[in-house]
């Protein structure tokens, strides 16, 4: 099962290197891994989605924990939550093809951020299937080059993942 | 206000964290420090032949003492020698601070002269580590250094120390932190009353309870609580290789140790019981065998101060975390207090049931009239020692032997490296051992090859006066291996021979020791307490035993706990 682990981490050199070496120490998977600091300095959220069962994911949770360096982590995936992804993606677009991808971009709520003779370059946000759903809508065949950020994510309501 | 140099304050560090011995190697990078040692003469620093060994030996002290061993190295190949000692540690959650030199800040990165990642190396297989960012943190990042390594479940920190956070002429003030608080590290201080309530309940209850105890009773000095709380409910009680003196051996309600090479009885029990009390063990694969078969009617309850050790490979039905000490205690009060008593009459026909496996097996071997065996030595070292003694191995068929017949009573006697498996541990470990118990009998029981793996630090015994008994069983041959390729590869013994062993009499003698060879059956005796009179001399002893023995009972591979090799022919 597919789950969004959010994590914070003192930010100090080093830190992150913990947390991706005992993925591959102990053969968890890593879907996607974001990272950035937090309004508090001295924190950074790091988010991963990774999947397995829920013993696998328990150990994943508990291993997290015991590095020195987690201060707090929440499965975010354990209760109802906001994910979003930031993609970019540069398109050929030339002719009736022009048309076309303004459509699309405008029905999945995305922005034309760039534009050239022959090339759009999309802005899209969303969970991770609806920035795959874009990618189908267009066709692989179109799509010159595609970056996504890996997923953030949030918990509804009032629960905070905090010191 | 007191200033002093990084080095300075380094060396000040250890001596108000009480260190009184460092073990280690110098060179350019830690070359400061090795300076502010000489000035001063609170911390002893030991020489030794080869950075491994330097680890080996503090990891020696930290499991007779309990506190954490230091070691000092240089960077580049000076740490790198000590990953496998590290990981050695680690694996057996052994405190331990490892400082290692690093070339100057402003060189990092730039491939130069001995500069490894030591960090980087090193994560895989430490509690933590740190770097030293400006020789003013020195202090702080020593503190949390043993705060980290000895609190909690204990392990490895290396601290690496760039070369220019030491330099002579930099001085800045120094004060040593009381207490250190990290707001992402709280270890458990005690358990969950509500599990523990419930534990105790189904303890209570049980028919066929079976206690399992390892190594975490040991490192979380615990071993009077666990004697009192199986004594209190006259249950049995099982030990891992690593939780070895944990309970008396020589205890009847104590049944030896369980798994690959456990005891009939302990394996059948396990197998059979209905509850079982795991307290500071993980459930390692070469206890529990097959997962899927182990202890088909077991409900469990896991007793670790480490969440992750919970459910990682067994599932527990009640987990408790929390330091052993302190919810064995809680327990013992809870069974005093309760109404309900254990059911005398399942407990009577449990341990009918335990002394009729006892009778069907036990320890056994079978002896020669000419060949010595291997089992015989170690069960006269134990008499002639009064099972008192420190006993340091290497890894192999010696290692099983000695835990199988030395009968420990005691806890922290039984040294060995049971997680990682590393060869070459067992001298340098005695060492560590001998140096800080200078009063008491230091065995280290050894096979020719294992020995061979860090055999230079006879150097250091002799330069540091260190006269520990070193017991060569010599088959001739890697044993372990050798016994695998005879049950799983039709005896094609693959480069688990070794031809031209040295003359190991010349050899120790030629580091200024005293070698005794024994082959002969009679000699065995008297020569051995030949040797252990010999107090103030290091004695080899190349003891020449039965080349085709082998270590059983043995599990079945892939099987339920049940399932063992008795001898060569018997099968269960």
């Amino acid at each position: 099962m597919r789950r969004i682990i959010s994590v914070l981490l003192e930010n100090e050199p080093g830190a992150l290197s913990r947390v991706v070496g005992l993925f591959s120490q102990r053969n968890y998977n890593i879907e996607t891994l974001t990272v950035a600091p937090t309004e508090d300095e001295t924190l950074s959220r790091l988010t991963v989605t990774t999947t397995g069962s829920d013993k696998v994911i328990e150990q994943i949770t508990k291993q997290l924990n015991k590095l020195i360096e987690v201060v707090k982590l929440v499965d975010l995936t354990e209760g109802s939550h906001i994910e979003r992804e930031l993609m970019l993606v540069k398109l050929k677009a030339t002719g009736a093809q022009r048309a076309e991808i303004k459509r699309t971009v405008d029905i999945f709520r995305g922005q034309i951020v760039d534009v050239t003779s022959t090339v759009y370059t999309v802005q899209l946000a969303g969970n991770s299937d609806k920035l795959d759903a874009f990618i189908q809508a267009v066709g692989t065949a179109g799509v010159l080059e595609v970056v996504r950020s890996g997923v953030s994510g949030i918990a509804r309501g009032e629960k905070v993942l905090s010191l | 206000m007191e200033l002093l140099s990084g080095a300075d304050m380094l060396i000040r560090s250890l001596q108000d964290e009480g260190i009184e011995y460092i073990y280690g190697y110098p060179g350019g990078a830690a070359l400061h420090i090795y300076d502010a040692l000489f000035r001063q003469d609170s911390v002893k620093h030991i020489l030794v032949r080869h950075e491994q060994a330097a680890v080996h030996m503090a990891d020696g002290y930290a499991r007779a003492s309990g506190k954490p061993g230091t070691v000092l190295v240089t960077s580049g190949p000076g740490a790198t020698n000590t990953i496998t000692g590290i990981a050695t540690a680690f694996m057996d959650s052994i405190p331990m601070v490892v400082l290692c030199g690093q070339v100057a800040s402003t060189l990092i990165g730039e491939d130069a002269f001995q500069e490894t990642d030591m960090i980087g190396v090193s994560r895989p297989v430490v509690k933590h580590n740190l770097s030293v960012r400006h020789p003013e943190e020195i202090p702080e990042i020593i503190k949390k250094a043993y705060y980290i390594a000895s609190t909690g479940r204990p392990g490895p920190v290396v601290v690496d120390i760039p070369k220019d956070m030491t330099t002579p002429n930099e001085r800045y003030e120094y004060v040593y932190p009381k207490k250190i608080k990290l707001r992402s590290y709280n270890p458990a201080v005690r358990g969950h009353t509500g599990q523990i309530r419930k534990a105790v309940d189904m303890l209570l209850a049980a028919k066929r309870p079976m206690i399992y105890a390892g190594g975490g009773v040991i490192l979380g000095k615990a071993s009077d609580q666990m004697t009192e709380f199986t004594r209190l409910l006259g249950y049995p009680i099982t030990n891992t290789l690593m939780g070895i003196g944990c309970y008396p051996a020589s205890d009847k309600q104590h049944l030896g140790w369980l798994g690959m090479h456990g005891t009939y009885e302990s394996n059948m029990a396990m197998h059979h019981a209905d509850l079982i009390l795991c307290v500071g063990a993980r459930f390692d694969d070469r206890v529990t065998n097959a997962t899927e078969k182990f202890c088909p009617g077991a409900r469990i309850i896991h007793i670790d101060i480490d969440p992750a050790s919970i459910s990682k490979t067994v599932e527990a039905d009640v987990p408790i975390v929390g330091p052993v000490d302190a919810v064995l205690r809680e327990m013992i009060g809870l069974i005093k207090e309760s109404s309900e008593k254990p059911d005398a009459d399942a407990l009577k026909a449990w341990w009918k049931q335990i002394d009729d496996w006892r009778a069907f097996h036990g320890m056994r071997y079978e002896t020669s009239p000419d060949v010595i065996k291997p089992q015989e030595v170690v069960e006269m070292l134990h008499r002639l020692t009064n099972g008192d003694a420190f006993v340091t191995t290497d890894v192999g068929q010696h290692q099983m032997f000695a835990a199988q017949y030395y009968k420990f009573d005691r806890p922290n006697r039984w040294i060995n490296s049971g997680g990682l498996g590393t060869m070459g541990f067992g001298l340098p470990a005695a060492m560590g051992v001998k140096l800080n118990y200078p009063e008491d009998e230091v065995l280290c029981i050894t096979g020719e090859g294992s020995i061979q793996m860090n055999i230079q630090e006879l150097s250091t015994c002799s330069q540091y006066n260190l006269p520990v008994k070193i017991i060569n069983l010599n088959n001739q041959a890697l044993g372990m291996v050798k016994q695998w390729q005879d049950m799983n590869y039709e005896s094609r013994h693959s480069q688990s021979y070794m031809e031209s062993l040295p003359d190991f009499i010349k050899l120790a003698e030629a580091y200024g020791h005293v070698g005794i060879r024994i082959d002969r059956k009679e000699d065995l005796e008297p020569k051995l307490k030949e040797a252990l009179a010999m107090k103030d001399r290091l004695v080899f002893l190349d003891i020449h035993v039965d080349r085709f023995e082998h270590v059983y009972p043995m599990q079945v591979a892939r099987g339920a706990m049940k399932d063992m090799w008795l001898s060569k022919t018997e099968r269960v």
